[in-house]
C-alpha cells in the first residue's frame, strides 16, 4: 500500500464518501422512493442528489480556493448550504 | 403469479466491480494522494499547505490558457462539424446503391486511428513532399504548422473537421431516414418552402440524435490529445498545447507529480461534470420519446 502514499486527510476523505455511499444504500433499502422531478426539471432520486451535492462541493471547494484562498474549512458551510438545497429543491 | 425477490444476480456484477477497482479507483485514489504531497525521488513528503498545488494551479497563467485553447478548440469544431455534418446528411441519396457507397465511404475516417490521422496530416501538411503544404506554397499561401500560430490552429482544426464530422452526418442521416413520407406529403400540401420543411420537420425530429453527436463530440474534443500531439507536438509555443497535453508535459516530462495530480483532478472534475449533463439529458431525452 506504501505506493499508494496514503495520508491521514485523504483516508477521511475517503472514507467519508464511502460512508456517505452506504448509508444511502441502507436507506434507499429501508426506504424506496420513487423519483421526483425539482426545480431542473430533470427526474432525480436520493443517489442523484447526494452525486449533485458531492460534485458540487468539490467546486465550490476550488472557488472558494481560487477566490478567496483562506480559511478553506469555512467552504464546507457552503457545502453544506448548498446540499440542503439540492436535497430540497432539485 | 408472484415473483420471488432474488439479489443473488448482484455476484455476476462482482468481476466488473474487481476490474474497475483495480483499472480506476485505485489509480484515482493514489492520484488523490498524490495531490496533497510533494513527489521527490520516489518518497513523499507532507505539503505545510495542503492545497499548495491547487492553489498554484488556479493562479498559474498556464492552466487557465490551456483551458481557454480547449474550450476554443471544442467551440470552434462543434461551430464548423454541427452545421457541415446536417448539410452532409441532407444531401446523401436516400434510398439505393449509392445511400449504401456515401455510408461506407462516411464512414471510412471513423475507423482510422488517431495517431494514423495525425501521421497522415502531418505528412500532408509538408511544404516539401505533402500534397497540401506543397500545393499552399506553390500558390504562395505562407503555410507551414510547425512555426505559424494560424497553421497549426488551422491544420488541427481541419484534420478534427476531416476526422469527425461523419460521425455528427451519419447520426442526422439516421435521423433524417426516420422520418415517414406523410410528414412531407403533408408540407407540398401546404406549399412549405424547402426552409420551412428543415426548420419544421427536418430540425426538431433530429434534435435527440443531434443532442447526441454534440455531446459526443464536445467530450471527444475536449479529451484531444493523440491528433495535435503528433502534428504539432503542441506547438508552435503553446499554441496548440491544449489540456491533455499540458497534463502529461507535465507529469512526464517534467515528472512534477503532485501538481499533475492536483491538474488531473481538476480536469477529471471538469470531464465528470459534462458526463453528469451528458448522462441526464440523454436519460431524460429517452423518458420523453417513450411518452
Amino acid at each position: 500500500m506504501s505506493w499508494m502514499a496514503w495520508t491521514l486527510p485523504t483516508a477521511i476523505f475517503f472514507a467519508v464518501i464511502a460512508a456517505l455511499l452506504v448509508i444511502f444504500t441502507i436507506i434507499t433499502l429501508r426506504h424506496p422512493e420513487t423519483p421526483r422531478v425539482g426545480i431542473l426539471r430533470i427526474e432525480t432520486t436520493r443517489g442523484d442528489r447526494l452525486f449533485m451535492t458531492l460534485l458540487g462541493s468539490a467546486f465550490i471547494n476550488l472557488a472558494w480556493l481560487g477566490l478567496i484562498g483562506a480559511h478553506q474549512p469555512y467552504a464546507l458551510i457552503v457545502c453544506l448550504i448548498y446540499a440542503a438545497a439540492v436535497f430540497r429543491w432539485v | 403469479m408472484e415473483k420471488t425477490l432474488n439479489q443473488k444476480a448482484w455476484l455476476l456484477v462482482l468481476p466488473v466491480l474487481v476490474l474497475v477497482s483495480f483499472s480506476a479507483v485505485i489509480p484515482l485514489m493514489t492520484v488523490v494522494n498524490y495531490a496533497i504531497q510533494d513527489a521527490f525521488a520516489g518518497e513523499f513528503y507532507p505539503l505545510e499547505n495542503k492545497f499548495e498545488w491547487f492553489s498554484m494551479l488556479l493562479e498559474s497563467e498556464r492552466m487557465w490558457s490551456a483551458l481557454g485553447r480547449q474550450a476554443a478548440f471544442s467551440a470552434i469544431i462543434l461551430a464548423i462539424e454541427v452545421p457541415l455534418g446536417i448539410i452532409v446528411a441532407l444531401n446523401m441519396p436516400k434510398r439505393g446503391a449509392w445511400a449504401s457507397f456515401c455510408l461506407v465511404v462516411m464512414s471510412l475516417p471513423l475507423l482510422i486511428p488517431w495517431n494514423v490521422v495525425g501521421t497522415i496530416w502531418q505528412i500532408f501538411g509538408r511544404v516539401d513532399i505533402g500534397l497540401l503544404g506543397y500545393v499552399l506554397d506553390s500558390l504562395n499561401i505562407p503555410y507551414n504548422y510547425t512555426q505559424d500560430f494560424l497553421s497549426a490552429w488551422g491544420t488541427v482544426i481541419v484534420m478534427d473537421v476531416w476526422h469527425w464530422t461523419s460521425l455528427v452526418a451519419l447520426l442526422a442521416y439516421a435521423g433524417l431516414q426516420s422520418i415517414p413520407d406523410a410528414y412531407y406529403q403533408a408540407a407540398k400540401i401546404d406549399q412549405a418552402s424547402r426552409w420551412k420543411v428543415f426548420r419544421y420537420i427536418e430540425l426538431p425530429k433530429m434534435s435527440g440524435v443531434l443532442t447526441i453527436a454534440i455531446l459526443l463530440r464536445f467530450m471527444d474534443s475536449f479529451k484531444i490529445y493523440t491528433e495535435p500531439f503528433v502534428l504539432t507536438g503542441g506547438g508552435p509555443g503553446n499554441a496548440t498545447t491544449f489540456l491533455s497535453i499540458d497534463l502529461v508535459k507535465m507529469a512526464l516530462g517534467q515528472f512534477d507529480l503532485g501538481p499533475a495530480a492536483a491538474f488531473s483532478i481538476m480536469y477529471f472534475l471538469v470531464i465528470l461534470l459534462i458526463s453528469w449533463v451528458f448522462y441526464t439529458v440523454m436519460t431524460n431525452l429517452d423518458k420523453k420519446d417513450g411518452v
